[in-house]
């Protein structure tokens, strides 16, 4: 295969221990854990341009790149990372990595908790951004960097840049906050339950232990992922790829249950292939890293107090048709911003689908991460 | 090295005091935020619709919030900002009048700029039968931006009707300078108006 000048080319993903122990939000603590984390690009010797790449709901430490020479499909935010892309490789040291509680290889519910011997399963403690944050800060410890040149991330991740800003104010520069929200809404948290309650009543599930039963939860995460690809798509986006169209150009119904409009091929494929790479409990402990997230919180409901603290730059970027996390969301994290006296820029970007299109290379999106970015790798120079 | 501001815009940065908060309405590639942050240390945010201008303010390491002006502000709290700022866009406004009352309400003070259509270039061509192209309004009637053209005097009505305080005010021609005309004849001779305005009390 030959790779693309633009592309990082063949990663190798790593495997790094963290020995210090972790007291998590729920009053647990893990005694030490395991983070699987990909770097592109090469980190300079004054260790000021190191960038991290927080992932979403289902993402992982494979953000750019292939695995293999054969491997068909590029890392999650491929579009945006390397050599001349926005999030440049020749001028950023990227650091990509799986949450904790992931099941992508960081210690979680398909690893072994080494005080029992036994896979961790649905014991796994239920885990927060502030707890992602606090175990990134202990990667970036590990790696010998003081402070990011910038934190970025979309959706959930953009939670996670929200959060090291406020937790960590003289570690961040720059925080790009993507298709993000201060916290989510009832409506969010109602598609979250009925995302949980698809797996935890799947009769499969075995109370979370389904490894040990030899079964796996897949009608409920399929489901829960059939659901969630409703709201990544604004109603027009949906309308225009799919329509009222049938599978069968004889155009008759067929009066079953089968696939027979496009849309429900989609969710279908989509939901079927998600089975194959996911697991369940991550998946509950997911969502309920969403409901949690709320830094405003501890402030007295004040999001602007709570950004008081912070030092980085902010740019907050939103999706026009993006109903999942809309750009009233982000103007409301932009406002809290300003009310705080922070440096913030905002772009509202005209987009087509919805909150899928955080990882789509659109024109006007990748202009302005470019432009901001480019400034970010000029002032480490300096 | 950069290229000289424009003179109404450095005219408004003598008037705006150092250190202060400011919210450009309509910033464009936030020339006068980049200018006012230098010689002025204020911290701005600029507001923009156009993407390209967007894209340029942030590049330029301008703080830019991109909204359309005609929105509103409903986003932005009572008096969190020293000076509201708005060049050559009032006039492209669907309400300026709202805007400026909008303005009134987040800023201390308000600093406004437009095109004066009481110039007499604009009254010749009226008189001659045609809507004026003029080196301050060069667009024609029909792809135009400005919908909502006003005179110095029909300005000055408006403040008054509206109990705004004129704090400070200058007039300028083509060349941006305050000649001896416009003194004696402002609406006549006056292109481009600056008013500095705050609410009474």
């Amino acid at each position: 295969m030959a790779v693309a000048a633009d592309s990082v080319g063949v990663v190798a993903p790593r495997r790094i221990a963290i020995a210090t122990p972790l007291l998590l939000a729920c009053g647990q603590r893990l005694n030490g854990f395991e983070l699987m984390v990909e770097t592109y690009g090469q980190l300079n010797a004054e260790r000021s341009n190191a960038v991290l790449v927080c992932h979403a709901l289902s993402g992982d430490h494979h953000a750019a790149g292939f695995h293999s020479p054969d491997d068909r499909k590029p890392g999650w935010w491929d579009s945006a990372i390397g050599p001349g892309k926005p999030i440049d490789t020749t001028k950023f040291f990227v650091v990509c990595l799986n949450n904790l509680g992931g099941c992508r290889g960081s210690t979680g519910p398909t690893t072994i908790n080494p005080e029992t011997g036994a896979l961790w399963g649905p014991d796994f403690p239920i885990v927060t951004v502030r707890d992602w944050v606090a175990s990134q800060a202990l990667l970036a410890d590990h790696l010998g960097i003081d402070a990011w040149a910038a934190v970025i991330g979309g959706s959930l991740g953009g939670m996670q840049v929200m959060q090291w800003t406020i937790d960590y104010p003289n570690r961040v520069r720059h925080a790009l906050v993507i298709a993000a929200a201060p916290r989510i809404s009832a409506q969010n948290i109602a598609f979250n339950e009925i995302a949980r309650q698809a797996i935890l009543s799947d009769p499969e599930f075995h109370g979370g232990r389904y490894i040990e039963a030899g079964a796996r939860p897949e009608r409920g995460l399929k489901l829960a992922r059939m659901l969630g690809h409703i709201t990544y798509l604004s109603d027009t986006a949906m309308r225009a790829r799919f329509g009222r169209m049938l599978r069968d150009g004889d155009g008759q119904y067929n009066f079953n249950y089968d696939v027979e409009f496009e849309v429900e091929s989609y969710l279908r494929h989509q939901g079927n292939s998600f089975v194959d790479r996911f697991d369940g409990n991550t998946y509950l402990l997911m969502t309920k890293a969403l409901d949690y997230f709320d830094p405003a919180r501890e402030y007295g409901d004040d999001l602007a107090s709570a950004f008081r603290a912070a030092t980085a730059k902010f740019l907050v970027v939103s999706f026009s048709v993006d109903w999942r996390f809309s750009p009233a969301r982000s103007r409301e994290i932009v406002n809290a911003l300003i009310a705080a006296g922070r440096d913030v820029s905002y772009a509202r970007i005209d987009s087509q689908l919805g909150h899928d299109d955080f990882l789509m290379p659109i024109p006007q999106y990748h202009a302005v991460l470019r432009n901001y970015l480019d400034r970010v790798a000029t002032e480490g120079r300096a | 090295m950069s290229t000289p501001l424009r003179p109404d815009l450095a005219l408004i940065s003598g008037w705006i005091a150092p250190g202060s908060r400011i919210l450009d309405l309509g910033c464009g590639d936030g020339a006068l935020l980049a200018h006012l942050a230098k010689t002025r240390q204020v911290r701005g945010y600029g507001l923009e619709i156009d993407d390209d201008n967007v894209a340029a303010c942030i590049a330029a390491g301008i703080n830019v919030i991109q909204a359309d002006v005609d929105d509103g502000l409903a986003e932005f709290a009572d008096r969190s900002f020293d000076y509201v700022v708005m060049t050559q866009a009032l006039q492209a406004l669907v309400r300026p009048d709202q805007v400026l009352a909008e303005m009134l309400r987040v800023g201390r003070e308000v600093i406004v700029t437009f095109p004066n259509f009481g110039h007499w270039r604009v009254r010749v061509a009226l008189l001659g039968g045609h809507m004026p192209h003029t080196p301050a309004l060069p667009a024609n009637w029909y792809d135009t931006e400005n919908i909502h053209l006003c005179t110095l005097a029909d300005f000055d009505a408006l403040c008054r009707a509206s109990h705004w305080q004129v704090l400070e005010r200058a007039l300028l021609d083509r060349s941006h300078r305050a000649g001896a005309s416009i003194r004696v004849a402002p609406n006549l001779f006056c292109e481009i108006a600056l008013y500095k305005l705050r609410l009474p009390g």
